[in-house]
């Protein structure tokens, strides 16, 4: 099984977590991008920095996940908190 | 014919030969530029030379021939979808494929077997009848039935009567097939390598030039190419072809996973499918079950399984056909798919004049092999796109005029 370790509950199976997708650089309320954000995800091969959430604590985190290899880097919480994942 | 053949069988000094000519050297130019050997690559080669009378066409290839994700789909061929504009254009596909085998002088081995969908709940039977109403009054051979209908047509199934997941009824799409996808893709390279179509197998595009809105030439790791044209169907790694272009598109990349049994005795006629399970199953020719249906559920660009999704999906075989928990596995795989927003494919036009589209086919490519090639090819042949490709235009994303099918298959969305 696959873990991830989560900043508030250390290392859990990957399975209780929810994927929330990447950290967007478009904004919904530019009324210019709004097409590019709404369709136009961040898909790069290669490191990138994502949203995810711990299902049964509702812990909303940030994770470093390179997409080609599906290593975690690295997870934090929003507000600085962070742990290697290992 | 037989004598022919019976001779060739008992003769001592077999002349062997060959499907493809071997790789040749690259040209300085070409008409038509294809980036991607794949079944939609070599099936546009051939719609191109064998019907536009366009010959000097190259096929660009990474890695070997349909060694992409034309050898790494489940080979479900079918036309129940939701949308008028899919439906029309996934019910040529089937009709491409039942003439196929004469169409190519090459036996592509189709067998068109039904496809039944099971629903384990009322809105699953809901979405049924809504396909159903669809597919009907687009003239293709679909409808609801009842678990009895269900028992009859798969006896061996599990109806999981008062279960979790009992079996409420079924889609029974008798249009529904399977063909062997080597067999696509090899039928289609050999009649357009006849015509002269070149297959540049292991050679990768490393840039794409460009002057203005207009493509000018393909850089490749064995040299540089000019281009005519330039057709875009690299399958998995779509979106990142196109920002070698210069320009993005709505994709992103995502996993499917699918695994093969031993072969057992024939036993399943159909294609089973159960969308609340995420899984589907067919027995190949060879007797093997061939197992899909789960994505992982996050963005990855890699061709590792993982045991997750393996365990998900030998968990949905075995509630279904709870017999096959001794069977040993033979093979499991994964492959990148380009997913695109609306679970709809993008053909034709691009920001580049010169630059055509075959792309964000995500969990659905190999059925619309033909019918994306023929369609692919006018497209680059009268530099106009047929009205039955021009809905899955790029530029819907701007329009918001979407395809939505996320609910037309049984593979995880």
């Amino acid at each position: 099984m696959k873990r991830l370790t989560c900043p508030m509950n250390g290392v859990r199976d990957i399975s209780e977590f929810q994927y929330l997708g990447p950290v967007r650089r478009t904004r919904p309320d530019d009324a210019d991008a709004v097409t590019r954000h709404l369709f136009y995800i961040e898909n790069p091969v290669g490191p990138m920095i994502e949203w995810w959430r711990h299902r049964p604590s509702n812990t909303v985190f940030l994770a470093e996940r390179h997409t080609g290899t599906d290593e975690i880097f690295r997870t934090w919480l929003p507000d600085g908190s962070e742990q290697q994942n290992d | 014919m037989p004598f022919a053949l019976l001779r060739y069988g008992l003769a001592s000094k077999h002349r062997p030969f060959r499907d493809l000519p071997p790789t040749p050297d690259l040209k300085r130019s070409y008409d038509v530029v294809i980036i991607g050997g794949g079944g939609h690559g070599l099936a546009a080669a051939y719609y191109l030379s064998n019907h536009h009378g366009i010959r000097s066409i190259a096929v660009l290839e990474k890695g070997y021939l349909a060694g992409g994700n034309t050898a790494r789909n489940t080979t479900t061929i079918r036309s129940n979808y939701l949308t008028q504009p899919s439906i029309r254009f996934y019910k040529e596909a089937v009709s491409l494929y039942e003439t196929m085998s004469s169409d190519l002088g090459f036996n592509v081995m189709f067998s068109q077997r039904g496809q039944l969908t099971l629903a384990h709940s009322e809105a699953t039977m809901r979405s049924f009848h809504l396909r159903a109403a669809m597919g009907k009054h687009l003239g293709t051979r679909i409808e609801v039935v009842d678990p009895q209908t269900v028992r009859e047509l798969c006896p061996h199934l599990n109806m999981d009567i008062g279960g979790q997941h009992e079996v409420l009824g079924g889609l029974w799409h008798a249009d529904g097939g399977t063909a062997r996808h080597d067999a696509v893709a090899w039928g289609y390279a050999k009649r357009a390598a006849e015509k002269g179509v070149e297959i540049h197998q292991r050679t990768t595009v490393t840039a794409i030039r460009t002057a203005g809105d207009k493509v000018t030439e393909v850089v490749t790791d064995r040299g540089t190419i000019r281009a005519g044209q330039v057709m875009q169907a690299a399958g998995g790694l779509n979106g990142q072809m196109a920002e070698l272009a210069g320009f993005p598109l709505p994709i992103r990349c995502m996993t499917l996973q699918a695994m093969v049994s031993q072969p057992l005795k024939p036993f399943l006629d159909t294609l089973v499918s159960s969308a609340n399970l995420h899984t589907y199953l067919v027995q190949s020719s060879r007797g093997e079950i061939v197992i899909g249906g789960a994505s992982d559920p996050y963005q990855l660009a890699s061709t590792r399984s993982t045991f997750d999704q393996k365990e998900h999906l030998a968990e949905g075989a075995l509630h279904l056909f709870p017999f096959l928990h001794n069977v040993r596995l033979l093979r499991q795989w994964a492959g990148i798919v380009d997913t695109t927003p609306d679970y709809s494919p993008i053909m034709g036009a691009s920001p580049l004049q010169n630059y055509w589209l075959d792309a964000g086919w995500g969990t659905y490519g190999f059925k619309a092999t033909p019918v994306s090639g023929k369609y692919m090819a006018q497209t680059i042949a009268t530099g106009r796109v047929p009205d039955m490709i021009a809905p899955f235009a790029l530029d819907r994303f701007d329009r918001f005029a979407l395809l939505n099918e996320m609910g037309a298959t049984a593979a995880s969305h």
